[in-house]
C-alpha cells in the first residue's frame, strides 16, 4: 500500500497539489466570468496531471505517466478548447442568473469542505490512517464533489453546468491517483475518452438548446413540470 | 454454446446499427432493427435457461453471464422486440422519413449498450457501459426536436451524469476497500469484490455502497433522484419510452443488486437493506402523489415507472427467497406491462393529437379493441388480479412479513391502494367522458401499433394465473446465488 509508507517529501508534495486543486475549485465557485472558470478548470487538470506523474514517480507505477500525459492533453487542453469554442460561439461571457452571490457560494462551499473533512476523518480513523495523506485525499475528493454539486445547483448557464460536471469528475481523478494508484489502466483511459464523448454530446445539445429553446439558461427550461 | 449465443446476441444489434448508418433507407432500417430484435430475443431465452447452471465467463473474466444478469437481458430482449414491432407503425406516423435511419441506428445501439452493461463482470466497465446507455439514449429522447424534447434531453443528460459520477466515486472507493485485502492492483470483478468483502472496513464499505446506491439509483429513477424520469419518458417517442422504462431502468437496478450483495458480505449490518427499502418507499410515495394529480398521459405512465422501480427496490431490499423471487418476477411483468401502457399512450396521443388526459375522450366507444387492451393493461399495472403484477407484489408483501419489515409492508399496501384509485380514475375520465363535439377528427393507427399490445397482454394474463414451477425454481437459484456469502 503506497500511502502507508510514504516518505515525508512525497507526502507533502501530494498534499500541496491536492490543496492547490481544491483552491482552484474555489476559484471556479467564486468567479462570475465563464472564461475564468474555464482557465481555473484547465489549471486544475494540469495540477492533477502533475500529481499523477508524481504518484507514478514515488510509488513506482510507470503507467501513471501515461495517465498524466493523457490527463494533460484531454482535460488540460482539448476539453477547455472545446468548451471555449462553445463559449465563443454562444456569446455568453458571464453567468447572468445567480441564485447565490459568489461570496455566499464560497461560504457554502467552505461548509461542504468541513462536512467532507468530518466524514473522511472518521473513515481515516477507522482505517488506522489518521493524519496521513489519505485523509486529505478523501476530504478533497468528497469536497470537490460537493462543490461541483453546488455549482450545478446555483448556476444556470448550460456551460456552467458542463463545467460543474467536469469538476465533479476532477475530484474523483485526483483522489483516485493518491488512494488507488494501481487501479487498472484500461478503466482510467476509457474514462478519459468517455469524457470527450460527453463534451461532444453537450456541444450538440447546446446548439439545439439555442435553436429550439432560444436560450442556454436552465431557468428557461420550465415547460415540463409536475 | 452460451458463448456463441452471447456473441450472436451482441453482434445482431451492432450489425443493424452499422447497416442503418450505411444504407440510410427508412424502410430497410426498420426491418434491420426488427430482425436484430428477433435475434436478440431468440438468443436471450436459451441464455436465461443456461444461466441457471452457473455463471459462464468469457474474455478473461471481463464478460459474465450469471443468473441475475441473464434475467435482465431477457426483460430487455422482450421490450426490444415489442418496441421494434411498435416503432414500425408508430415512427411512420411522425412524417420524418429522412431522419428515420438515424433513429433506428440509435435504437439498436441503445439496445446493444443495455445488453452490454448486463454482461459486464468488472465494476468499472459496468459504469462505463451505463454511461454509454445515457449518451446514446439522450439523442433518442431529443429525437423529435420540439423545445420540450430538447429540454427533456438536457435535463436527462445533466442529472444522470451528475448522479452517475457519484457511482464512479463509489466504485473507486470500493476499489480502495478491496486494496486493503487484495493489494494495490487487482481485477475488480463482482466475485473478487464479494470474496474480499468480509475483510473490508465496514465504515468505508458503507460509505462506498451509499454513494453507489444514490448514483445508480438516479439512473433507476428512485425518488428523490427521479426528477429526470417523467420528462425523458414523456417527451421521447413512445417506443423509446418503453425501452427506457422496461429495459434501461432494470439494467441500472442490476448494478444496485450486485453492490447490495457485496455490502451484505461486508458486514455493514442492516444499513444497506434498510436504505434500499427506504428509497423504495419514498419512490412509491412520490409516485402516488404525482399520479393522483397528473395531467399528461405519458407522465402518468412515467410516474408509474417510479412507483414500480420502488416496488422492485423493496423486493431486493427485503431480500430472502420471496423478496428476490418477487422482485425478479416483478421486473419481467413490469417490462411487459409498461411496454403495453406506453404503446397505448402513444396510440391515444396520435389518435387525439394531444398529450393531455383531458383531451382524450370516449376511448371505449372509438377504439373498442385497442381501448380494451389498454384498459386491461391499466388494471394490471395498478396490481389488480388476475395479472402478473398482482402475484409479484403479493410475494414481495409476504417476504416483508417474513423478514421483519412489517412497517414497510403496511406503508406499501396503503400507497398501492392510493395509486390504484388515482391511476384508474384517470382512465375512467378517458374512457367514459363523452368528448365535446368540437374535438379534432380522430385518426386510427395501423395494426403494427396494436399487435405488440396483444403480445404484451397475453403473457401478463398467463403469468397472473399460472406461475410455472420451473420459473419458481429459477428464482430460487437466483436468490441462493444472491444470498450465499462465498468463503
Amino acid at each position: 500500500m503506497l500511502i502507508a509508507h510514504l516518505d515525508p517529501l512525497a507526502s507533502s508534495i501530494f498534499s500541496f497539489m491536492a490543496i492547490v486543486s481544491l483552491l482552484l475549485a474555489f476559484v471556479m465557485l467564486g468567479s462570475r466570468w465563464l472564461n475564468n472558470y474555464l482557465y481555473a478548470f484547465a489549471a486544475e487538470s494540469w495540477v492533477i496531471a502533475a500529481l499523477s506523474a508524481a504518484v507514478g514517480f514515488y510509488g513506482g507505477y510507470p503507467e501513471l505517466y501515461l495517465i498524466a500525459i493523457l490527463t494533460a492533453l484531454f482535460r488540460g487542453l482539448l476539453l477547455p478548447y472545446l468548451v471555449g469554442r462553445i463559449i465563443g460561439r454562444l456569446n455568453v461571457t458571464r453567468e447572468i442568473h445567480e441564485i447565490l452571490e459568489p461570496s455566499s457560494s464560497l461560504v457554502a462551499g467552505a461548509f461542504g469542505v468541513i462536512f467532507a473533512l468530518t466524514v473522511s476523518y472518521r473513515i481515516g480513523a477507522s482505517l488506522g490512517l489518521a493524519g496521513t495523506v489519505a485523509v486529505l485525499a478523501l476530504t478533497i475528493m468528497l469536497s470537490m464533489k460537493l462543490i461541483g454539486f453546488l455549482m450545478l445547483a446555483v448556476r444556470h448557464e448550460a456551460l456552467s453546468q458542463i463545467l460543474g460536471l467536469l469538476v465533479l469528475e476532477n475530484g474523483i481523478f485526483l483522489g483516485a491517483q493518491i488512494l488507488v494508484p494501481g487501479m487498472p489502466l484500461l478503466i482510467e483511459i476509457v474514462i478519459l475518452f468517455d469524457l470527450l464523448v460527453v463534451v461532444a454530446c453537450f456541444g450538440v445539445l447546446v446548439r439545439y438548446l439555442v435553436a429550439h429553446v432560444g436560450s442556454t439558461s436552465s431557468l428557461d427550461l420550465n415547460r415540463l413540470v409536475g | 454454446m452460451a458463448g456463441a449465443l452471447l456473441l450472436a446476441m451482441l453482434v445482431a444489434p451492432l450489425i443493424a446499427a452499422l447497416a442503418c448508418m450505411v444504407i440510410r433507407s427508412p424502410r430497410i432500417a426498420e426491418k434491420l432493427n426488427f430482425v436484430s430484435s428477433i435475434v436478440v430475443f431468440a438468443t436471450a431465452v436459451p441464455l436465461t435457461v443456461l444461466s441457471a447452471q452457473g455463471p459462464h465467463y468469457y474474455l478473461e473474466d471481463y464478460v459474465v453471464i450469471d443468473i441475475t444478469g441473464a434475467w435482465v437481458i431477457l426483460c430487455t430482449s422482450i421490450v426490444y422486440l415489442l418496441a421494434s414491432i411498435y416503432s414500425i407503425g408508430y415512427m411512420r406516423l411522425l412524417d420524418e422519413d429522412e431522419k428515420l435511419w438515424s433513429f433506428y441506428a440509435l435504437f439498436s445501439g441503445f439496445a446493444l449498450t443495455i445488453l452490454v452493461s448486463s454482461v459486464m463482470n468488472n465494476a468499472g466497465l459496468y459504469w462505463i457501459a451505463i454511461e454509454l446507455t445515457t449518451l446514446v439514449s439522450t439523442f433518442l429522447v431529443g429525437f423529435e426536436r420540439a423545445a420540450e424534447s430538447i429540454e427533456a434531453a438536457w435535463k436527462y443528460i445533466i442529472i444522470i451524469s451528475a448522479g452517475i459520477s457519484l457511482a464512479l466515486l463509489g466504485t473507486v472507493l470500493f476499489y480502495w476497500c478491496g486494496s486493503f485485502v487484495l493489494g494495490p492492483t487487482y481485477d475488480m470483478t463482482w466475485d473478487v469484490l464479494r470474496q474480499a468483502a468480509p475483510k473490508m472496513n465496514p465504515a468505508l464499505a458503507a460509505l462506498s455502497y451509499l454513494l453507489v446506491l444514490v448514483g445508480y439509483g438516479t439512473k433507476v429513477g428512485l425518488a428523490p433522484m427521479h426528477s429526470w424520469l417523467p420528462d425523458a419518458h414523456s417527451e421521447s417517442p413512445a417506443p423509446i419510452s418503453a425501452m427506457l422504462s422496461g429495459a434501461l431502468l432494470n439494467s441500472a437496478m442490476l448494478g444496485i443488486v450486485r453492490y447490495l450483495v457485496i455490502a451484505d458480505a461486508a458486514q455493514t449490518g442492516q444499513l444497506a437493506r434498510v436504505t434500499l427499502v427506504a428509497f423504495g418507499l419514498i419512490s412509491l410515495l412520490v409516485g402516488a402523489l404525482f399520479i393522483v394529480r397528473q395531467t399528461g398521459v405519458k407522465r402518468l405512465m412515467a410516474y408509474s415507472s417510479v412507483e414500480h422501480m420502488g416496488v422492485i427496490a423493496l423486493g431486493f431490499g427485503i431480500g430472502g427467497p420471496f423478496g428476490v423471487a418477487g422482485a425478479l418476477y416483478h421486473m419481467l411483468n413490469h417490462s411487459l406491462n409498461k411496454s403495453l401502457m406506453f404503446f397505448g399512450a402513444g396510440n391515444a396521443m396520435r389518435s387525439f393529437g394531444s398529450k393531455e388526459i383531458k383531451n382524450i375522450h370516449n376511448m371505449w366507444g372509438r377504439f373498442p379493441v385497442q381501448g380494451a387492451l389498454w384498459l386491461a393493461g391499466a388494471a394490471a399495472i395498478t396490481g389488480a388480479p388476475p395479472f402478473g403484477l398482482f402475484l409479484s407484489e403479493l410475494v414481495i408483501l409476504r417476504a416483508g412479513f417474513e423478514r421483519g419489515y412489517e412497517w414497510a409492508v403496511y406503508a406499501m399496501v396503503v400507497l398501492l391502494i392510493v395509486i390504484f384509485i388515482g391511476f384508474l380514475n384517470h382512465f375512467r375520465a378517458m374512457y367514459f367522458n363523452a368528448g365535446e363535439p368540437s374535438t379534432p377528427p380522430v385518426k386510427a393507427v395501423s395494426s403494427w401499433c396494436v399487435a405488440p399490445m396483444w403480445l404484451a397482454l397475453v403473457p401478463l394474463v398467463v403469468f397472473g394465473v399460472w406461475w410455472p414451477q420451473s420459473l419458481w425454481n429459477h428464482f430460487m437459484t437466483a436468490s441462493h446465488v444472491l444470498s450465499v456469502v462465498s468463503p
